[in-house]
């Protein structure tokens, strides 16, 4: 079977196996995969970029995943004027004053002679600046977290269309990136990895913690839509007419409608995305990264400038998952910091690009959305599989208790399973790279 | 009168916790470094081995409980504790004959190995909550304090009362006993320094006769014994919580590559450095500073540098600092 039509019927069975849970489901349920499934594809070629084309070893992928959905908040959400004026321009120019600190003492590093001097000047300057830092930022956090706090207590957002977010979303997770990149490309692999681990964690506990940028623990909900409400389309009588016209019944169909909006715009990012990706790895830019990949002493000694390009490739592809994050942001409608958990943002993503093939972006996009429909549809699956298991036992039988009661966990074993599996039998891929 | 107070005040919210937190900190990093001196590959899979030791002995102890096994004044955990061990040393054995070996016959890169011990991490993160679900388990029981802060107060006459909870000492205790026994057995039994032998040069090794093997397989075995130790302490001292000890892993990381990869002196080192630096910077000072500061000089605020929700960013910064100033760990590890 030639590879064009492999890779088609391929393409055709995930999307078939997505579709057949709206027969045996609802349409709603099977519109949901779809739609985390076209963000998981998007995150997976970021992921795919790194990895796949690179050898960078990303375990940080969360970390840009939050700081995309974070954009969300900071574009699309109306204005705190009342916060703003408390203590918002104390706030920012604190944090500008940090950042000078901070550049000041790589200047020092960089400008003073070598010895205990230098040492003592960066630390002094550090340690001064932290305190000042602390002096000019805790006054004005604390006057913009007393305004309202039960319904605000933020800075809110710009209030713009949160369309717009999904591109700022990729610039933030870009420039963390980049910081990230600066400090730690250049490193061992897994030296790599643990950094980028710790930058997600760190990510995550700023989004818990800086009540005033991100409403920490309490969460920011009603984030504006780019697709009409339910209730609007229920009220609109044209809309109404037209789906009883149809034969259906428009409170379920205007949900439906609502999800398939949502679905067009991930699938033109999508596709954009993709295009794009595939004219870079066709073209000599993307023959380069893989040359750097297979042999980076080789590509060095051809004139190739193994860290610029590294870091390239770093920022591009966590600018694609933070892009994927505001998107995901937007699908939810509120962003819940606590919720974001490495295994799911981080490690799933991973298991979607080795599943599907890592180098091929159609294999990441493949593996996006067949992981996703697993990761969704094992937990009922596993409940059947339980109660099969547990069909002759008396009801209140410890063990039936226990194991309905832990079919939940059921996923994670899974993922690791087929991740091992792949691994072993299939270590290129469904979709190999050519 | 206050300097005292204040030394007390020190010892029990920063130097007994971080020295306790430390140890935990320095037999997890043990087997992390271990399995990449001998196995060439960083274990994402070794937080979860420690949550798989501790539930099988939480499982034992409770088992012992419920039959009146006790230990006295211990806590009975200890006493599972040698099942805990084996059971997890049988699951490391299983899956490195089901999983790994078969990487390490293709003599696969190292980085391949890494990915496959996240879809290990996986299977066994799965496999403990399945077992013990994903909340917290309490297990710990026996006397809880060896100084408690009344007796202190009552034989010292200080306002500050010291207190030492047994978890803490019998941490420390048995930290001691656990690396002394390892460097015992890695410096003067034939079996370790074939191990040591086998980390420095595995082609030579292999010219002189030891079996790749047999090393692999008592590595794992220390390995097993090392994070089931760590995990039921730090679960006696903490509590248990899978989710907990999956997020170990980035302290445990940075203690082993700040102390320098492949070196067990440093992962030892390295867990003290990242302890002590995480408890200092997110512990609120304004208890220690009362003592000391002349009275209008007292602090408003609680004189906590980072809140502790930050602890994570305490082993990443210094991790960062280590890796770009002296980038094979304090101690020379590995490098390549």
């Amino acid at each position: 079977m030639s590879r064009p039509i492999k890779n088609t019927l391929l393409f055709a069975a995930v999307l078939g196996l997505i579709l057949s849970s709206g027969f045996y489901r609802s349409w709603n349920v099977s519109l949901g995969i779809l739609n985390m499934g076209l963000i998981s594809a998007i995150m997976a070629m970021g992921v795919n970029m790194q990895w796949g084309y690179a050898g960078l070893f990303n375990i940080g992928v969360m970390g840009f995943v939050a700081l995309g959905g974070l954009a969300a908040v900071l574009v699309a959400m109306p204005p705190v004027p009342e916060a703003f004026a408390a203590g918002g321009w104390q706030a920012i120019g604190a944090l500008i004053l940090g950042a000078l600190i901070i550049a000041a003492a790589v200047y020092l590093w960089k400008h003073m002679a070598r010895g205990m001097a230098r040492a003592l000047a960066m630390v002094a300057l550090l340690v001064i600046g932290f305190f000042v830092y602390r002096g000019v930022f805790d006054p004005a956090v604390a006057a913009i977290e007393a305004v309202n706090p039960a319904g605000t207590g933020y800075l809110g957002g710009l209030g713009l269309p949160v369309l717009i977010a999904w591109p700022v979303g990729g610039l933030l997770a870009a420039g963390a990136a980049w910081l990230v990149a600066k400090t730690a490309l250049g490193l061992r692999s897994d030296y790599l990895a643990i950094a980028t681990l710790g930058i997600a964690e760190i990510i995550i506990a700023v989004m818990k913690n800086e009540e005033w940028l991100s409403r920490g623990v309490k969460n920011v909900n009603g984030i504006p839509r780019p697709v009409p409400y339910e209730i609007d389309l229920q009220n609109d009588p044209g809309f109404v007419a037209r789906m009883t016209d149809w034969g259906f019944d428009p409170v379920s169909a205007s949900s439906i409608v609502v999800k398939l909006g949502y679905a067009a715009l991930f699938l033109t990012v999508l596709l954009i995305v993709l295009w794009l990706a595939e004219k870079a790895l066709n073209s000599p830019w993307g023959r380069m990264m893989r040359a750097i990949r297979d042999n980076e002493v080789a590509a060095e000694a051809m004139g190739k400038d193994v860290t610029a390009r590294h870091l390239q490739i770093f920022v591009l592809g966590s600018a694609v998952c933070g892009l994927a994050g505001a998107m995901m942001i937007t699908l939810d409608g509120l962003l819940t910091p606590g919720t974001y958990q490495p295994l799911r943002f981080t490690f799933l993503i991973w298991v979607m690009v080795i599943v599907g093939g890592s180098g091929n972006n159609f294999g990441a996009v493949l593996g996006g959305f067949l992981i996703w429909y697993l990761w969704v549809e094992v937990e009922p699956l596993g409940r059947l599989l339980m109660d099969l298991i547990t069909a002759g036992m008396a009801d209140d039988y410890w063990l039936k208790l226990h194991l309905l009661e832990s079919v939940a966990h059921m996923r994670l074993l899974t993922m690791g399973l087929i991740m091992v599996l792949v691994l072993r039998f299939s270590p290129r891929g469904l979709i190999p790279e050519r | 009168m206050d300097f005292l107070n204040a030394l007390v005040a020190l010892a029990n919210f920063v130097l007994i916790p971080a020295t306790a937190y430390g140890a935990q900190l320095a037999l997890g990093a043990l087997g992390v470094t271990l399995i990449y001196g001998i196995l060439r590959f960083s274990n994402f899979a070794h937080g979860d081995t420690m949550a798989f030791g501790a539930m099988i002995t939480i499982l034992v102890t409770w088992a012992m409980q419920a039959n009146g096994i006790s230990a006295g004044p211990l806590p009975t955990a200890l006493l599972a504790l040698p099942v805990g061990i084996v059971a997890t040393a049988a699951l490391l054995l299983g899956t490195d004959r089901a999983i790994y070996a078969f990487y390490r016959e293709q003599r696969a890169k190292p980085v391949v190995l890494v990915i496959v011990s996240m879809g290990v991490m996986f299977m066994m993160n799965g496999l403990v909550r399945f077992v013990i679900g994903p909340d917290d388990q309490n297990f710990f029981d026996g006397e809880r304090f060896i100084i408690s802060a009344r007796t202190f107060r009552n034989m010292t006459g200080l306002d500050e009362g010291l207190v030492i909870k047994s978890t803490q000492g019998i941490t420390i205790v048995t930290a001691i006993i656990v690396v002394a026994v390892l460097f015992w057995f890695l410096n003067r039994t034939r079996t370790g320094k074939s191990m040591r032998a086998y980390s420095d040069n595995e082609d030579l090794a292999l010219l002189s006769g030891i079996n790749p093997e047999r090393v692999v397989a008592i590595t794992w075995i220390i390995v097993a014994a090392l994070a089931t130790v760590a995990g039921v302490l730090y679960g006696l001292d903490k509590s248990f919580k899978p989710f907990t000890y999956f997020q170990l892993l980035l302290p445990i990381f940075a203690s082993a590559i700040v102390g320098g990869l492949g070196n067990p002196l440093g992962a030892i080192v390295g867990g003290f450095v990242i302890a002590f630096s995480e408890v200092t910077v997110t512990y609120a000072w304004k208890k220690v500073l009362i003592y000391l500061a002349p009275e209008q000089w007292e602090p408003d605020g609680l004189v906590q540098l980072l809140s502790t929700d930050y602890k994570f960013a305490v082993s990443f910064v210094i991790l960062v600092i280590v890796l770009l100033f002296r980038p094979t760990g304090i101690f020379a590890g590995r490098v390549g």
